[in-house]
Formats: C-alpha cells, sequence, structure tokens
C-alpha cells in the first residue's frame, strides 16, 4: 500500500489524521441515516398493514430542531477543525526541526521536473534525493503551463505556475523511496510526469552531492533550453553544476529565459 | 477561401473515429430517409421543429439529452477501457493526443449537453403546468433556447469529425488552452460551442425566473408554490446570475486567441489564475443549477408515493434558498492547492461546510416524508431511494475535500473523480431519470413500463457503486485525474472492477432504450388517465397528455398540494362547466430553428477562420431576427368548441 494511506512524513501523517478524523465525524451521522431511510422505507411500505398511515403528517416543530440541530453541530464542530488544521498545515508554514532545512528550487517543465539544489550548486531531472528527518523547503514554479508538485506518501500537493512562486515545506521522517508526480494534467506527456523521491540520511546525501557534482554536466542556458523541449524522459539526469540565478529568472520570465545571460558566458 | 479547413482536417488515419463516422453517417441517412417515406417531414416541422409550446420543447430537451448520455458515455467507457488496460507501462490502446480529447469531450458533454438538457427540459415541461398557468413568459424566446443549445451540441460533435476537440480537460484551464500550447481548433470548438448553448441557457434563464416570478395561477402565493418549483426558481435565478460570468471569461480567453490579447496568459501582465477564478465563480453555482432542480423531482416525487405531504415545506424552501446564495460564495474549494493563504482557504472551506447543513435538512425532511407514509414502490421511488443513500456518501467526501489540508492529499486525485460522480450520477442524474418515470405519462398518455425501469435503477445503481468505489480507494492510493497510463500494477484490479461498473452503466442505457420501444409498443394497455400516481400539484389534474394551451381556465389557488385538496374536497379542480372560453396561443415560429442554423454557421467558419462564411452566417441571424420582429400574425385563436373536455 502506498500513497496517501502510507504517510513518511510529518505533514502527510498530520493530513491523513485529519482525514480520519473528519471521516469517523461524519460517518457516525451518516451511517444512521443510510439505516434509518433503508428502516423507514421498509416498515412503511405500502403492503405493511402493521405501520401507521399519518397522511397528514407534515410538520413538527421539535423535529425540525433536531433537523437542523444535528448537520449544523457537526459543520459547526467541522468547522472549527477546519479554521485550525488549515493554519497548521498552511503549506508555507516552516516545519519546527532540530535539523537546518534543505531548500530546493522546483520546476515543472513539459514533461518533467527539474529540481535545483541552490546550496549544493546541483540539480537533477525527475529524481529528487533528499535527507531524512530534514525540513524540505520546495520554491515551486513552472517554466510554462500548470502543473502540481505532489508527493502523496510526504504530503500535501501545490501548483507549480508559470511565473509564479509557491512554497512547500515537506519532510520525509525516515529513509525510502516515494513516488512523485503532476496532478494537474499538462498535456499529452502528462501520465510520464512521474519523479521519484529517494529519503536517504545525511552521509548518503552528501556522498550522493559529492558523486553529482563530480559528473561535470552543467545546467546553463543551452542545456536547460533543451530539457524545456517538450519531451517525457524515460531516465533520471544529474547535472554536476548549475548556473546561478537559472531559477530566479525562470521565475521572470518562463521557460523561454528570454534576457538570461548565465554568469560565465 | 476555406481557412485553416482542409482534407487534413479529417481524421481518416484514426479507424476508432472514421468507424464511428460511418455509423454515424449510416445512422442519420437511414433516419432521414424513413421521415421522407413515411412523409413526417410536414408534420415533424409543424409539430416538433417549429413548436413554441413549452412541453414540446422540453420534451425535445430531454431527447437531445438523452442522445447526448450516448455520446458521452461511449467516452466514459473508452477512458475505462483504456485504464484497465494501460496498467505498469502498458499504453492502452488510445494515445495521449486521443485520450485527452476524450476526457476533455467526456466532461463538456455530460454537464452542458447531458445534465444541463435534462435538468431545464424536465423545467420547461413542468414548472408552467405547476404553476397552473399556459406557457412559459416568453415562448419563442424559449424555443429560441432550445435550439441554440442544440446547435452547440451539434457543433461539439462535428469536432470528432472535422478537425478535434480540446485537449485541455473540461474547463480548458490556460496557459495550457491558450494559442500558445493548445494551437490547433480543440479549444475554439469547445470555446464557441459553448458560448452559443450558453447563451440559450441564460436565455432559458430568463424565461423560467419571470415565469415563476410573474405567471402564477391566481392565489398561487410564493407560500403555495410546489418544491420542484421552488427549486427550478432557484436554479434560474442561478443561471441568470452566473451563467454572463461564463460567456464573459470565454471571451475574453477567444480574445485572447484570436486577438493576441493576453488576459490569462502568463505574458504582458496577464495571470492564469484569474481564469481560474472566474471559471468557478460560474462552475460552482452550475453544480447547484443541475442538483437543485433534482432535489425538487425528489421532493415531489417522495411526497406522492408517501401519500403524504412533503415534511417540513418551509424548512426545504428555506434550505433551498439558502443553498442558492451560499453556492455563490464557495468557489475557491476548486483550487486550495493554487497557494492563496491559510485564512482565505479556511474562509473558503468552512463556507463550503455550512451548505452541508441545508442539504442534510433536505435528507431528514425526506426521510420524515416517507416516516408515516404508505409508501408505493414505483419506479421514481427507487431513484429516490437509491439517491438517499448514494448521496449521503457523495456529500461526506464533499465536506471531506472542502477542508483544505485534506483537500491538499486528494486534490484532482481519483478521490475527487469518484466524490462528483458520486453527486452528479447519485444526485443529477438518479434526479433526472426520476423525474423521466414520474412524469413521462404526463407528456405521453401512458407509463412506461415498470419491470424494464426497476432493472435499469439497479443497473445504474450497482453500476455506480462497481465503477465509482474503486476511484476513491485508488485516489487514497495516488492516483490522479486525467492520467492515461499509470507505473502501478497493483492499481490494475481496481480499474477492472471500475470498467465492470461502467458496463453494467451500459446495460442500463441500452434498457432505457428498450424500455421506450416495449412502453411505445404497450401504450394502449399501459394508458393513464391525468392522474396516473394519485398526485398532489397541479399537472396532475390535467388530461394526459394535456392541450397545447394546458389550462382552458386557470384554476383557484387555494392551498399548497392545491390538486389534492380539490381531491379530497370532492370537488372539481378547475374548468367547472366545461371549457367556455377560447384560448390565445402563440403562434408556431421557425426563429429558433433558424437561427440555430445561422448559429452553426457562424461558429463553424469562427473556428475554422473562415470570415466570409462568419459574416454571412451572422448576417444570415440579423435577418431572421429581424424578419421575425416585424411579423404581425402573432396568435392563434382556439375557439370555444375546442377547448371543451
Amino acid at each position: 500500500m502506498k500513497g496517501v494511506l502510507d504517510p513518511q512524513g510529518v505533514i502527510a501523517k498530520a493530513e491523513l489524521l485529519l482525514l480520519g478524523d473528519a471521516t469517523a465525524i461524519m460517518l457516525a451521522v451518516i451511517v444512521p441515516v443510510i439505516l434509518m431511510t433503508l428502516a423507514v422505507g421498509w416498515w412503511f411500505r405500502s403492503s405493511n398493514t402493521r405501520a401507521r398511515y399519518r397522511p397528514d403528517w407534515a410538520y413538527s416543530g421539535r423535529v425540525e430542531f433536531v433537523t437542523w440541530s444535528i448537520p449544523a453541530l457537526v459543520i459547526m464542530f467541522l468547522g472549527g477543525l477546519t479554521w485550525v488544521s488549515t493554519h497548521e498545515l498552511d503549506p508555507p508554514r516552516p516545519i519546527a526541526s532540530a535539523n537546518p532545512e534543505l531548500e530546493i528550487q522546483v520546476i515543472a517543465l513539459d514533461w518533467k521536473w527539474l529540481f535545483i539544489y541552490p546550496e549544493q550548486g546541483i540539480a537533477t531531472v525527475n529524481r529528487l534525493v533528499v535527507p531524512a528527518d530534514t525540513p524540505l523547503r520546495f520554491r515551486i514554479t513552472s517554466g510554462n503551463v500548470m502543473n502540481s508538485f505532489f508527493v502523496p506518501q510526504l504530503g500535501g500537493q501545490i501548483y507549480a505556475m508559470p511565473r509564479m512562486e509557491n512554497t512547500l515545506y515537506l519532510q520525509a521522517d525516515t529513509a525510502g523511496t516515494f513516488d512523485g508526480l503532476s496532478s494537474n494534467y499538462s498535456g499529452a506527456g502528462f501520465s510520464k510526469m512521474r519523479f521519484d523521491v529517494v529519503a536517504v540520511d545525511d552521509d548518503s546525501f552528501d556522498a550522493w552531492v559529492e558523486a553529482t557534482r563530480d559528473r561535470s554536466l552543467e545546467l546553463n542556458a543551452i542545456t536547460f533550453a533543451l530539457l524545456a523541449q517538450p519531451s517525457t524522459l524515460s531516465k533520471p539526469l544529474a547535472f554536476s553544476d548549475v548556473a546561478p540565478g537559472l531559477y530566479e529568472a525562470v521565475l521572470e520570465y518562463g521557460s523561454s529565459l528570454v534576457p538570461f545571460t548565465p554568469a560565465g558566458q | 477561401m476555406l481557412g485553416k479547413l482542409s482534407w487534413a482536417a479529417v481524421p481518416f488515419d484514426q479507424p476508432i473515429v472514421m468507424g464511428v463516422t460511418a455509423v454515424l453517417l449510416i445512422g442519420i441517412a437511414a433516419l432521414l430517409l424513413l421521415i421522407t417515406v413515411k412523409g413526417w417531414w410536414g408534420y415533424l416541422w409543424r409539430e416538433w421543429l417549429t413548436s413554441v409550446d413549452h412541453k414540446r420543447i422540453g420534451i425535445m430537451y430531454v431527447i437531445l439529452a438523452l442522445v447526448m448520455l450516448v455520446r458521452g458515455f461511449s467516452d466514459a467507457i473508452m477512458m475505462r477501457a483504456q485504464l484497465a488496460l494501460a496498467a505498469g507501462g502498458a499504453s492502452g490502446y488510445l494515445p495521449p493526443e486521443h485520450y485527452d480529447q476524450i476526457f476533455s469531450a467526456h466532461g463538456t458533454i455530460m454537464i452542458f449537453f447531458v445534465a444541463m438538457p435534462f435538468v431545464v427540459g424536465l423545467m420547461n415541461f413542468v414548472v408552467p403546468l405547476q404553476l397552473g398557468v399556459r406557457d412559459v413568459a416568453f415562448p419563442v424566446m424559449n424555443a429560441v433556447s432550445f435550439w441554440l443549445t442544440a446547435a452547440g451540441c451539434l457543433l461539439v460533435n462535428l469536432s470528432l469529425f472535422i478537425g478535434e476537440f480540446a485537449r485541455t480537460g473540461w474547463l480548458a484551464y490556460p496557459p495550457l488552452s491558450g494559442l500558445q500550447y493548445s494551437p490547433d481548433v480543440g479549444v475554439d470548438y469547445y470555446l464557441w460551442a459553448l458560448q452559443i448553448s450558453g447563451l440559450g441557457t441564460l436565455l432559458s434563464g430568463i424565461n423560467l425566473t419571470t415565469t415563476i416570478l410573474k405567471l402564477r395561477a391566481p392565489g398561487m402565493g410564493y407560500g403555495r408554490m410546489p418544491v420542484f418549483c421552488w427549486t427550478a426558481l432557484a436554479s434560474n435565478l442561478l443561471i441568470v446570475a452566473s451563467f454572463p460570468v461564463l460567456t464573459a471569461t470565454f471571451a475574453m480567453l477567444l480574445l485572447d486567441r484570436y486577438f493576441g490579447f493576453h488576459f490569462f496568459t502568463a505574458e504582458a501582465g496577464g495571470n492564469p489564475m484569474m481564469y481560474i477564478n472566474l471559471i468557478w465563480i460560474w462552475g460552482h453555482p452550475e453544480v447547484y443549477i443541475l442538483i437543485l432542480p433534482a432535489f425538487g423531482v425528489f421532493s415531489e416525487v417522495v411526497a406522492t408515493f408517501s401519500g403524504k405531504p412533503l415534511f417540513g415545506y418551509r424548512s426545504m424552501v428555506i434550505a433551498t434558498m439558502g443553498i442558492c446564495v451560499l453556492s455563490f460564495c464557495v468557489w475557491l474549494h476548486h483550487f486550495f492547492t493554487m497557494g492563496a493563504g491559510a485564512n482565505v482557504n479556511a474562509f473558503f472551506g468552512v463556507a463550503t461546510m455550512i451548505i452541508a447543513v441545508p442539504t442534510g435538512v433536505k435528507i431528514f425532511n425526506w426521510l420524515f416524508t416517507l416516516y408515516g407514509g404508505r409508501i408505493q414502490y414505483t419506479v421514481p421511488m427507487y431513484w429516490t431511494l437509491g439517491f438517499m443513500i448514494t448521496f449521503v456518501i457523495g456529500g461526506m467526501t464533499g465536506v471531506l475535500l472542502a477542508i483544505p489540508p485534506v483537500d491538499f492529499v486528494l486534490h484532482n486525485s481519483l478521490f475527487l473523480v469518484a466524490h462528483f460522480h458520486n453527486t452528479a450520477i447519485g444526485g443529477v442524474v438518479f434526479g433526472v431519470m426520476a423525474g423521466l418515470a414520474y412524469w413521462f405519462p404526463k407528456a405521453f398518455g401512458f407509463k412506461l413500463n415498470e419491470r424494464i425501469g426497476k432493472l435499469i435503477f439497479w443497473c445504474w445503481f450497482l453500476g455506480f457503486y462497481l465503477a465509482f468505489m474503486p476511484l476513491y480507494a485508488l485516489g487514497l492510493m495516488g492516483a490522479t485525474r486525467r492520467m492515461q497510463q499509470y507505473p502501478d500494477d497493483s492499481w490494475q484490479p481496481l480499474m477492472l472492477v471500475a470498467f465492470s461498473g461502467a458496463v453494467f452503466v451500459l446495460c442500463g442505457i441500452v434498457l432505457t432504450v428498450v424500455q421506450l420501444v416495449v412502453s411505445i409498443r404497450q401504450r394502449r394497455s399501459n394508458q393513464v388517465d391525468g392522474d396516473p400516481w394519485n398526485g398532489r400539484t397541479l399537472e396532475w389534474s390535467l388530461p394526459s397528455p394535456p392541450p397545447a394551451w394546458n389550462f382552458t381556465r386557470l384554476p383557484q389557488v387555494s392551498s399548497l398540494d392545491a390538486f389534492w385538496h380539490a381531491k379530497s374536497a370532492s370537488e372539481p379542480a378547475q374548468s367547472p362547466a366545461g371549457g367556455d372560453e377560447s384560448v390565445h396561443v402563440p403562434r408556431n415560429s421557425a426563429l429558433g430553428f433558424l437561427l440555430a442554423f445561422c448559429s452553426v454557421v457562424l461558429g463553424f467558419a469562427l473556428i475554422w477562420h473562415i470570415w466570409w462564411l462568419a459574416g454571412l452566417g451572422f448576417a444570415g441571424a440579423m435577418v431572421v431576427w429581424l424578419a421575425h420582429a416585424w411579423r404581425t400574425d402573432r396568435e392563434v385563436l382556439i375557439p370555444v368548441t375546442a377547448t371543451a373536455p
């Protein structure tokens, strides 16, 4: 079992708990309603001579008071829960942790995900390697059309929109590999816009960063332009070097990068 | 000369499309031949195509909806088949460029050309009869409304054979729907078809709102108005308030696409978020435009077949109008994941939940209407009970999605797809099917076959649960909507179950055709008088089918459930001592049909950039309209002898 029901991060766990609580509260009302519908419908069938026919019973103040009160009370309770939880689980709200957060810049392209690690100066495509038990600060934008950045086992999604930025905090509590995807339809290659999230311990993460830096494939205006062409990828990519300011340029100008001249060219 | 149109627009290389084209062309040719051989053209033209009788127009709306249901369902079962196959990296039988058109067409057709015409058709047929009046406020405009809807419908279907349909999803979010990412004619088909039919819907909304507000039988105050008319009023007020938003939004996207404006692009100051807000300011009321009349049908059905007045009439009216107002305050819940911030998300989440209160009250009131009743299990009652059980599940999942942090993990997933089909099928489809079985005898003078009707119910009921309960589970497992294939093999068994559900629904649709044929053949033995169900409201006081002018004398109403009280007081409801009045009815008009013809020409020309033809279509529409405006002979007098029973 993968997905929302098998959360592996603090955000996803809180969201699933909320889902479960709200479902339980509502089931406490709707299961009796369904049973009552079946029971009343069966008992008052026209062939049942023992059922009392009350052809004019159409109003009862007491019954109406109850029928308004039950849904109103449920919704007052759920409304309160909603207000509090929406603020607690607001996507840009930082996750409290002893470990320093890691920033990752996410660019949705047709039809692949580009992840830039600004502090490490590396980038990957369709494979996101992160340290476990570390708050991850995602800055998310899109090169052209709308997508939605979603890792079901780590927690809720947020839209990737062109020339706009969303911030999302997620965390993988333990090491593991999780599915990531776009959940907002974006054209022909949408179904293949998937990525792996690989959470590893800190040492392995550092070793992976070093190994990636050794690969000598640079993400600059030229390689980015190739990457931004509409296509799907069968294998993930990694870049040892990223032209500074690339993410900000995409944020401002979209994937066409019009006035962007990467440093050092 | 022909703009972008060329032979390359016809997809000769796609065997599925060409097969469908061939079958349809043969079918249409056969139908036209049959009409010609039988000499039915004159009858069709006089009695139907130019009719301005609200009952005939209502029936044509429902026929249109049933025909389009077949089209929309064909798309659905193709999608279910694709997803049953395309597991673990397999690509299935539909490539993305075809599959993406199919899910876009499915949503567009089911909402705009199945649910809308079905609901509008029922309101058209029933509302004037329940109000005790002779027709809607503007009978000719009513015909125009219907024919514009049919025109939009024709354009959507043309896209199947000439060019392609949108590959953007049913709401065509920019920037994907902008010229840069959708340069072909698909989005233009979508936009012009919906602009034309949307105008028809708006006119119909104005018409029915005016009818309900201004044309009730003498004595029928708002407190005596049948609940179906209340729900129709709420629904049409929503149409009047929200459809202009849709038209304006599409107009802006058209300006972007045709004249290089930048309303919704990401460049030059445009912003796609504005489109998404605007489209849902229309789109959320739209779901209540559809569901409120369905609630009205259930209210009528449950009271009639329980042999009791509806429990808590006043609460029902308050709840209906409450939903009508609240439905305009919740649009943002369709995009909590846009990043609006916690206060905004929480506000719209709570506002959305508040709608569950009046809706919950309605469920309880139907339940208490059953309580103490003497329930006859007719076909409409099956649909109603099925609705009550199914809809509360859809309501629950709806409230779940209204909690923003829960929505973050379920947004755009198959859980969402399951939720809105739960309310659209379990609510709207069950409602219009109940309404069809309930009012069919009023329209045609004979009942639909009951046994087949119950079979149809079970096919839809089981089909719905088989098709959509697995989708709830798949959504929780991380499956997203609009995917054409998926890497996870473990999803396939549930996808196969969902496909089997679609097969059940297919049986239901086939049986609907069988039921019509069988019932028409048995029409003599199933013949009914004016009041086959022991009804409560005024439409049952009339013969079945009612005369063109409905009421020879307008009934005097002195209570709710006017006809029921008239019956129990054993007084004749109206037309005492026979009809002794002459009646004026509006003369038939070809305006609607001709305007629709010109609209199809105009729309088609604009889609393909054939500017001279667009000018011709527009000029044609103007000429027809002006000719109509200068007509002198507006009414027919039905003499006394004909109105006497």
